[in-house]
């Protein structure tokens, strides 16, 4: 294959990576905005929402895109219930305290690893994609579903922005994220909010994560290197910016993409977390993001 | 007074530790050994953390770059068990002075996640070589290289009894250290940078430079456990360099009580039992780390032993 080609098959690649990280760096994004809450948590929901993808499609038998859907409209529904119960149970009685959260969602983490590994095994599973196409181009054929994925990454967070931009529920998030106090003077049911956030990121990753086991299979410990790059995402892109996020997600969803094809995965990686780290220290707004208030 | 009384206490200890050498079965002297030994690594976490208020997420990184830099230069230079030592220390403050220097400018949420990326950057750079580190499969230190020369003897650290004086040894040295450490003026000025930064920074104290000594300090002791783990149990691997390694030290002192100079020791025993006897039941161990971790800071965020000095002892260090 000459090099053109192959670059495009990169690029192809590249932006599945990144229409997933969006979505999930979306959902760390909004939480660390909103409630000021880095939660270390965030991969697990991931894996979670993928183990249960799996669990899910093989509930029901026949055509494959019925097993699909059962887990993309579930899956996330019981991830973002479990993250409502988690952010009640245990974030709320912190006060939202930085560091107590963090050694919480840590705790979190452990929890939510150890039950699936325990309930669901080591195994890796895959989960059928519901339609098995190709397209052909001039010199590869290519999977139609991860076409599809790139288009529903945009329609999630197109609805995203919408919601937080167009509706009362995203008009009392932004306030809550801009005062919480005045918020809670006007009446705003703060802690709802909270936990709806917390629960509503969750979901996000769960729903990143029921549109790639597909092409990866699920995992017990899937979870950590998206949550390290969704970090890098957030990060670069500004925290609590989300726009900055979704320019991020493609910048560094495509680089590693490129780069992982033409060198080797651990040295990208390293170098792509040393750079960020760096980019944290030099400049800690971010990229994008603007200095804070 | 107070002074006296601190000093018998932690004399108690480790006369009560030199004790046990003598009376503990083989199997749980092996456990107190290796609980010594990363009692080391959750004191010098202490001291960045509990003492000075910087909840680092990567401090794997210093005690494998002990392990590393005692582990390597015996297995592929064939250096004996000083130098190597020395080698590991070096490794660990020099790696803690250059994160430190990079990660102190920045606080709070961003600080964690910059140690942690850096952890992770070591981590994966111990895969990278895995030509001379073997990654996560490690190394396995030749029994012969691991004999410790004193003036007059040699000792084998591959010997139990061997193995628990000389990690007793290095608790006791450390604790004095941090013992002393806590109690001077330095370490006064640490506490009073975790309560009140701003405070301190007009009252004209260099606030960067002591949190970087601080961070070097702590680097260098978690080096000089990784690097006594290294030669006393013989095994080097990324392993001791991923998350898990720089959650744990975390959990250990949080049980034990942060900014207390005994508590690291009491949460890494209670935690290795905790996990030994929950072992005996269930191969679930990560879940009682996790549940271990939420109710601490739920419930019983001053630990172990900075609860007994809120109730009962209040002259406890």
């Amino acid at each position: 294959m000459a090099f053109g080609p192959y670059l495009l098959l990169a690029t192809l690649e590249g932006l599945v990576t990144a229409a997933v990280l969006a979505l999930m760096a979306l959902g760390l994004s909004l939480v660390f905005g909103v409630m000021r809450v880095v939660n270390v948590a965030h991969g697990e929901f991931y894996m979670l929402g993928a183990v249960l993808a799996w669990w899910f499609a093989s509930l029901v038998s026949g055509h494959p895109a019925i097993g699909f859907l059962l887990a993309l409209i579930l899956s996330p529904l019981v991830v973002a219930a479990i993250a409502f119960l988690a952010e009640r149970l245990v974030l709320s009685r912190l006060n939202y305290e930085p560091e107590a959260t963090i050694v919480a969602t840590i705790g979190l983490l452990y929890i939510l690893q150890q039950l699936a590994l325990t309930f669901y095994g080591p195994e890796a599973r895959p989960v059928q994609a519901p339609f098995d196409m190709r397209i052909s181009l001039p010199w590869f054929g290519y999977s139609a579903y991860k076409l599809a994925v790139i288009v529903a990454s945009i329609l999630m967070m197109l609805a995203t922005w919408f919601a937080l931009t167009r509706t009362k529920i995203g008009l009392v998030m932004r306030a809550t994220q801009y005062d919480r106090e005045t918020a809670q003077a006007f009446g705003i049911p703060v802690g709802r909010v909270y936990a709806g956030v917390f629960a509503l990121g969750a979901a996000l990753a769960a729903v990143a994560a029921v549109l790639i086991v597909p092409i990866q299979q699920a995992h017990y410990l899937m979870g950590l290197d998206p949550l390290l790059l969704s970090f890098i995402v957030v990060i670069i892109g500004g925290l609590g910016s989300l726009r900055g996020t979704v320019v991020a997600a493609i910048l560094i969803g495509l680089s590693d993409g490129i780069i992982s094809m033409f060198f080797s995965p651990t040295l990208a990686k390293m170098l792509t977390t040393l750079l960020v780290a760096l980019v944290l220290v030099f400049r800690p707004q971010g990229l994008f993001g603007t200095v804070a208030r | 007074m107070t002074n006296v009384k601190s000093l018998w206490l932690h004399a108690a200890v480790i006369l009560l530790l030199f004790a046990l050498n003598f009376l503990l079965p083989e199997y749980h002297r092996g456990i107190f050994s290796r609980v010594m030994v990363l009692a080391v690594f959750a004191m010098g976490y202490n001291l960045a953390f509990g003492y000075t208020g910087l909840l680092s997420l990567g401090h794997a990184m210093f005690f494998a770059a002990g392990l590393y830099g005692a582990g390597l230069t015996i297995y592929h230079l064939g250096w004996s068990v000083w130098p190597a030592l020395g080698a590991g220390l070096l490794a660990g403050t020099l790696l803690a002075l250059v994160v430190g220097f990079l990660a102190l400018r920045t606080t709070g949420v961003a600080f964690m996640i910059v140690t942690l990326m850096f952890a992770q950057v070591f981590y994966l750079t111990t895969l990278y070589f895995t030509t001379y580190t073997r990654g996560e499969e490690g190394l396995v230190l030749p029994q012969a290289m691991r004999s410790l020369a004193l003036p007059g003897a040699s000792f084998s650290l591959t010997d139990p009894a061997t193995r628990y004086m000389a990690a007793l040894a290095l608790l006791t040295i450390v604790l004095g250290l941090v013992l002393i450490l806590v109690r001077s003026p330095y370490g006064r000025a640490l506490i009073a940078i975790r309560e009140n930064e701003e405070r301190m920074r007009m009252l004209g104290y260099d606030v960067f430079a002591n949190k970087l000594a601080s961070v070097v300090i702590s680097g260098l002791i978690c080096a000089a456990a990784g690097a006594a783990y290294a030669v006393l149990f013989g095994y080097v691997g990324s392993g001791f360099a991923s998350i898990q390694y720089s959650i744990l030290p975390l959990l250990w002192v949080l049980l034990g009580g942060a900014a207390t100079t005994l508590g690291p020791l009491i949460g890494t025993l209670f935690m290795f039992y905790i996990i030994d006897t929950a072992s005996d039941y269930t191969t679930a161990y990560l879940l009682v780390v996790g549940l271990a971790l939420i109710l601490l800071i739920l419930y019983f965020p001053k630990g172990i032993a900075g609860t007994v000095r809120e109730r009962w002892l209040p002259w406890l260090p």
